[in-house]
């Protein structure tokens, strides 16, 4: 299967489970994507090797970012039937508590779409949204 | 303290992230204030299928490991320092099958703060992420001795 029919199959079914199995970053972090009409939430599992601070123990920065940057480009190729992945430009990243070792889950929001460039919001949380773990924006292009 | 006494350091420091054992970091060069670390390129961490290319996660999780890391070659004791923000730039995609470096230094310390610079390249002088990032300090104390002592080699010493 191509990259635009893995694509289209996800949207007709709202089934990820093809689409992440073909990018092997997702896999490595654990990363899944359930769709609730037209909202998607994306959701990291408890994972030994996401583990970045032995002491609390807390989820590694990098892989919280991570985390958020792979579901805005999915959130992204969902959203505007781009029809590949689409290319970070810059990510900003505010860290507001410790990722603890437990699920967490992020959703997304375009901010801005324009004929070239998106801009993307993310909030990450864990126990509840109320309390985000983390917040970030992303700039996207959207061609060469 | 001399570099070799840095290097084993750091070393020491993420080889306790299991994190960082995923994606297997190494440190590549440690100085006063300088710090190196390479992530070697595997399957495990490809953001696009169709060209092989690794995920900009993986580089993230790269430059925040070193710009954390960089404060045990800044610092005179060693304090685990949580990140508060993170920019990154990504001004090329990694080549796929090469080893992606970061190298990063903490050009101003403060009492609260550490403000840290990092740039992540395959070829020396072509970029292909740059990140700055903020740090707190929360003092050495908030992190247990036996975990200082372990990074700083001095587990032993201290029976």
């Amino acid at each position: 299967m191509t990259t635009a029919e893995v694509l289209r199959y996800t949207q007709e079914t709202g089934d990820f489970s093809r689409m992440l199995n073909d990018i092997p970053y997702a896999t490595f972090i654990g990363l899944e994507c359930e769709r609730f009409g037209d909202d998607l939430i994306f959701r990291l599992p408890r994972k030994a090797s996401n583990i970045g601070n032995p002491i609390l123990p807390a989820i590694h920065g990098g892989v919280i970012g991570g985390f958020m940057e792979l579901s805005a480009a999915i959130y992204l190729m969902m959203s505007q039937e781009v029809l590949r992945m689409p290319l970070i430009v810059d990510f900003s990243l505010d860290y507001l508590r410790a990722g603890l070792d437990r699920e967490t889950f992020a959703e997304c929001r375009l901010t801005r779409q324009g004929n070239r460039v998106a801009n993307v919001m993310i909030t990450a949380w864990q126990k509840s949204r109320n309390e985000p773990i983390a917040t970030a924006r992303a700039h996207f292009l959207l061609e060469d | 303290m001399t570099d070799t006494t840095l290097m084993d350091r750091v070393t020491r420091f993420i080889d306790t992230l299991q994190q960082s054992q995923a994606l297997g970091l190494t440190v590549t060069d440690a100085a006063h204030n300088h710090l190196v670390l390479c992530l070697p390129y595997s399957k495990q961490i490809i953001g696009n299928p169709e060209t092989g290319v690794i995920h900009g996660g993986a580089i993230t999780t790269l430059m925040d490991t070193a710009s954390g890391s960089v404060m045990i070659c800044a610092l005179p004791e060693f304090e685990l320092c949580p990140t508060l923000d993170l920019r990154v730039d990504y001004m090329r995609a990694a080549e796929p099958h090469k080893p992606v470096y970061a190298r990063a230094e903490a050009y101003r310390v403060t009492r609260n703060i550490i403000f840290t610079r990092c740039e992540a390249y395959q070829e020396p002088g072509k970029a292909v992420a740059q990140c700055v990032g903020t740090f707190m300090r929360i003092g050495k104390e908030a992190t247990p001795k036996s975990y200082r002592d372990l990074i700083t080699g001095d587990a032993h010493d201290n029976g």
